[in-house]
């Protein structure tokens, strides 16, 4: 019975985790092509998932034409962001970039806010419900479609960027952005390219999330702890988000179980700092070497 | 009587070796220079010198110290000076500031004097303020744009304000990283002045790395030559001159005339 | 128009204010602030008291940000950890005021030194993470260190009191914050033309070189995080006693939002900087009110609107000035200035 529990917990937690890799996937691909910190990941999240939410509740559309008019608006949003106050900001200061991005999370809640005001809502649910178990494990459905899913996204996107031509000019460009330039890449449709999937993937990430336990404005903070498990995980590192944001999901579901709610993401921030003091370029991450 | 003993460093980033059990001597109040090719482990070397890479092998010492294991701070605070290969001045500062904070290793105000600016605090800023009119302004000739931000200044001013950052330190060793790099004849003429007044009057010891084969063979006292991160002569100006296998290191092969057909083969190939 | 301003000594030439007209200004600005209660009615009493307290917040931050080049998010926590020290000296040991606001600066101090500590093993914009993790964990404690913080409920606190007179109305309490605003920014501005201060920018200008010319970096940066957390600790606890009451929510993420907003919008790196942004970020929700206040008749439910406009304009204003004016407020200040210096010639 105990084993049992504890198995159930894990389940849980890695349900949590998906959404966490797959967000920090989203952050991973736009830090590798443009270098940003982009702490408004969050905010892209809750805006999808309003979206959705518009969609679906306001315009009362069936929601799988609601779920790709908000992966449509996701990807808007990035490349919004990106020509209009990210591409201005190039070369200049990685600090002011930064702090661009703070202030874009600050007018996505205020503007989420403004539209559909600061209530807590709950979306349509979309998923199948018959309860899952896995061996004699219960686990929520939703969890488990929301997991499974992310999965999927992950594993497509793993594909796109080993084989599409796109992909490959993403790579091309992490590693090198002048190399990339002289070889006849278009690094700034590269930079657009970036920013569009991670709205995507970010406003995917928001339904999944939303359709676990409804959506309010203060869903950036979501993006908080997914800058804890890219951090973990080593900035540049994909293969790190994919095993930092399990081991985050499975950590605070444990936390949060056998501590109490409010442990849940102390135990997050209190590992950040963990990390940062130990091994500040995470577990997968390159370390820069300076220069003089 | 040698003030810098480098003895036996070697240097590794990686599988790459950028020094290769390199020892050299800096008598004091002489002027050594480093010359070798691009990429010849000259800047590594004084950076290992100074403290920012840490050499896996070897010993450097200052003053018979070893000071090997010592942080970069420590070293300047013993007297270590120096000058960067690509400029380093403080954009947001102004030359007097940057200058000042050349003296930050020989001023003692505290916090609490900071905050309240009497006292000591006020006393050593115009002490350090006389010191570097009188020394440094009006020696390097840049008292007219003690107020300018560096980063408006020309190239050749900036060089110039570097040199006064350094010498503000009144290190016992000067270090200059490619002094004259990118200077036109005349900038090129004054830094060599300087250079030299700083030996002669000041009785300042210099090291320094650079290209300019010219200006070294005039003002050096000694020159080390490195090549691959390795040391393959060294002895007065003269006598690396004419040494064989330094002239191999610059123009690649000695014999010319196989030189030509090199490149005259690869022109029928195209 | 002002032409040269002989000097013939080097202490002349290094003080605060170079020339006759900045201290004729310097002295004008203080006889207005002293004139001020007296002909301001309690609603604009009210708001000098806020801006101060934020002046002292956000200078803090310039140290530790703007000059020194280690970006905070935590500033509203450790303003939270001054707060609660005086709210706790406050409660129960009944020590003077004055004495409360050192612990509670002191206090803040030590917390941000230790937040500070990852600063020596990473730069930048790892670092900003960090202070979001300690602002986290701080949060966490105000939450539930029920014995000490009272939780969610949160703490009153009462007015201080001197020589018998409560300070317990923003006309009196402006006799307090006021002296000490002027005070600390003055001390900042004091500390920028010492050696510690050039040690700050060469960190946030060439970090390597500044070590390789003798700077402690560990050291130093400490020491700016130790200073940035000081004013906050400081501005946190006349917080407390000026708003006579404090929980959890009086510190928010937002709250170090709007301070890096108020360095970014006066101007990074500027002591007056510091000032004109804490005045700017504070009248923008006035402002704001204001504009929805005449608005209401038009907009459907005003009193909702206003704190999400607020989040809104916040990051607009961010936004909106590091694409335009990097530089900040304090650089349209110098045009003006610089216009007026050679006036009526054109420069």
């Amino acid at each position: 019975m105990e084993w049992l529990f504890f198995f159930e917990v894990s389940l849980a937690g890695l349900g949590t985790g998906g959404l966490y890799a797959l967000t920090a996937i989203a952050f991973v691909l736009i830090y590798k092509a443009t270098r940003v910190i982009n702490l408004a990941i969050g905010e892209m999240l809750m805006v999808g998932a309003y979206l959705f939410f518009g969609a679906a509740a306001g315009w009362a559309l069936p929601w799988w034409l609601a779920i790709i008019a908000a992966l449509i608006g996701g990807g808007i949003l990035g490349i919004v962001l990106e020509r209009g106050v990210i591409r201005p900001l190039l070369g200049e200061n990685p600090i002011s970039v930064f702090m661009v991005t703070i202030g874009l999370g600050s007018i996505l809640v205020g503007m989420v806010e403004l539209i559909w005001t600061a209530n807590p809502r709950s979306l349509p649910n979309f998923f199948p419900t018959d309860p899952i178990f896995i061996g004699d494990a219960f686990l929520a459905p939703k969890t488990f479609w929301s997991f499974v899913v992310a999965a999927v996204v992950i594993a497509l996107f793993l594909l796109l960027f080993r084989f599409w031509r796109g992909g490959v000019a993403l790579r091309a460009t992490a590693s090198d952005q002048g190399a990339a330039y002289a070889m006849g890449i278009n690094v700034p449709a590269v930079y657009s390219l970036a920013w569009c999937l991670a709205g995507v993937i970010a406003a995917g990430a928001g339904i999944l999330l939303g359709s676990i336990g409804g959506i309010s404005s203060e869903m950036g903070f979501f993006g908080l702890t997914v800058l804890v498990v890219v951090i973990v995980g080593g900035l540049d590192s994909v293969l790190g988000a994919l095993l930092a944001g399990i081991l985050i999901g499975w950590m605070e579901a444990m936390a949060g179980v056998y501590l109490g709610g409010e442990y849940e993401h102390l135990v997050t921030f209190i590992l950040l700092m963990v990390v940062l003091l130990l091994r500040p370029y995470g577990l997968f991450g390159t370390r820069e070497i300076e220069r003089l | 009587m040698s003030i810098l003993n480098v003895e036996g460093v070697s240097l590794s980033f990686g599988g790459v070796k950028a020094l290769r059990d390199v020892s050299m001597q800096v008598e004091k109040g002489s002027i050594t220079a480093v010359i070798g090719p691009n990429g010849a482990g000259k800047t590594s070397l004084f950076n290992s010198i100074s403290g920012f890479y840490k050499p896996q092998e070897g010993r450097v010492l200052f003053e018979g110290e070893d000071i090997t294991r010592l942080p970069p701070p420590r070293r300047a605070a013993l007297g270590l000076g120096r000058t960067f290969q690509n400029i380093a001045l403080f954009r947001g500062m102004t030359v007097l500031d940057n200058v000042k904070l050349g003296a930050h290793v020989r001023m003692r105000t505290g916090l609490l004097s900071a905050f309240w600016y009497l006292g000591k605090a006020r006393r050593e800023e115009a002490e350090i303020r006389e010191q570097i009119e009188r020394e440094v302004f009006d020696f390097l000739e840049i008292d007219h744009i003690r107020r300018h931000p560096v980063a408006n200044l020309p190239y050749g001013l900036q060089k110039r304000v570097e040199l006064a950052r350094a010498l503000a330190m009144r290190p016992k060793i000067l270090m200059l990283d490619e002094p004259v790099a990118g200077m036109n004849r005349e900038e090129k003429e004054d830094m060599a002045r300087f250079i030299l007044d700083v030996k002669e009057h000041w009785g300042m010891t210099v090291l320094m790395v650079e290209h300019d084969m010219g200006m070294v063979m005039d003002i050096s006292d000694q020159v080390y030559v490195l090549n691959f991160g390795q040391l393959i002569a060294s002895g007065k100006p003269a006598e690396v001159q004419a040494n064989p296998e330094v002239i191999q290191a610059y123009l690649g092969s000695g014999d010319v005339s196989t030189l030509r057909e090199k490149l005259g083969a690869r022109k029928r190939v195209a | 128009m002002r032409i040269g301003s002989p000097k013939e000594t080097y202490i002349a030439d290094e003080a605060l204010f170079r020339t006759r007209t900045q201290w004729m200004w310097f002295g004008i600005l203080l006889a207005m602030l002293a004139i001020y209660p007296f002909v301001a009615n309690m609603y604009w009493i009210f708001l000098l008291c806020l801006i101060s307290i934020n002046i002292i917040s956000t200078t803090g931050l310039n140290i530790l940000t703007g000059y020194t080049g280690q970006v905070s998010l935590g500033q509203a926590a450790f303003m939270g950890v001054g707060a609660y020290t005086v709210a706790w000296l406050d409660n129960n040991t009944g020590s003077p005021f004055f004495i409360n606001l050192l612990a509670g600066a002191g206090m803040a101090t030590a917390i941000g030194l230790i937040a500070g500590l990852p600063s020596l093993r990473v730069k930048g914009l790892y670092l900003a993470i960090a202070t979001i993790g300690a602002s986290f964990i701080l949060q966490f404690i105000f939450i539930n260190w029920e014995s000490v913080t009272r939780g969610t409920r949160g703490i009153n606190i009462d007015p201080p009191r001197v020589l018998g007179t409560e300070l317990d109305n923003p006309d009196t309490f402006y006799w307090l914050v006021v002296p000490i605003m002027v005070v600390m920014v003055i001390l900042a501005a004091n500390l920028f033309r010492t050696r510690i201060g050039r040690a700050f920018i060469a960190i946030r200008d060439r970090d390597i070189s500044a070590s390789v010319l003798g700077i402690n970096l560990p050291f130093y940066k400490l020491m700016s995080f130790g200073i940035a957390s000081f004013y906050a600790g400081m501005a946190g606890g006349l917080y407390a006693y000026f708003f006579g009451a404090i929980n959890p929510e009086s510190f928010p993420l937002l709250m170090s939002i709007f301070f890096l907003a108020a360095i970014i919008v006066g101007g990074m790196g500027t002591i007056l900087g510091s000032i004109l942004g804490a005045i700017f970020m504070t009248l923008t929700p006035e402002v704001l009110r204001y504009g929805v206040d005449f608005a209401s008749p038009f907009i459907d439910n005003p009193s909702q609107i206003l704190s999400p406009l607020r989040t809104a304009v916040f990051g607009a204003v961010i936004v909106g000035f590091l694409l335009f004016e990097p530089h900040g407020l304090a650089e349209i200040w110098r045009r003006i200035r610089r216009f007026f210096h050679l006036w009526p010639f054109r420069t």
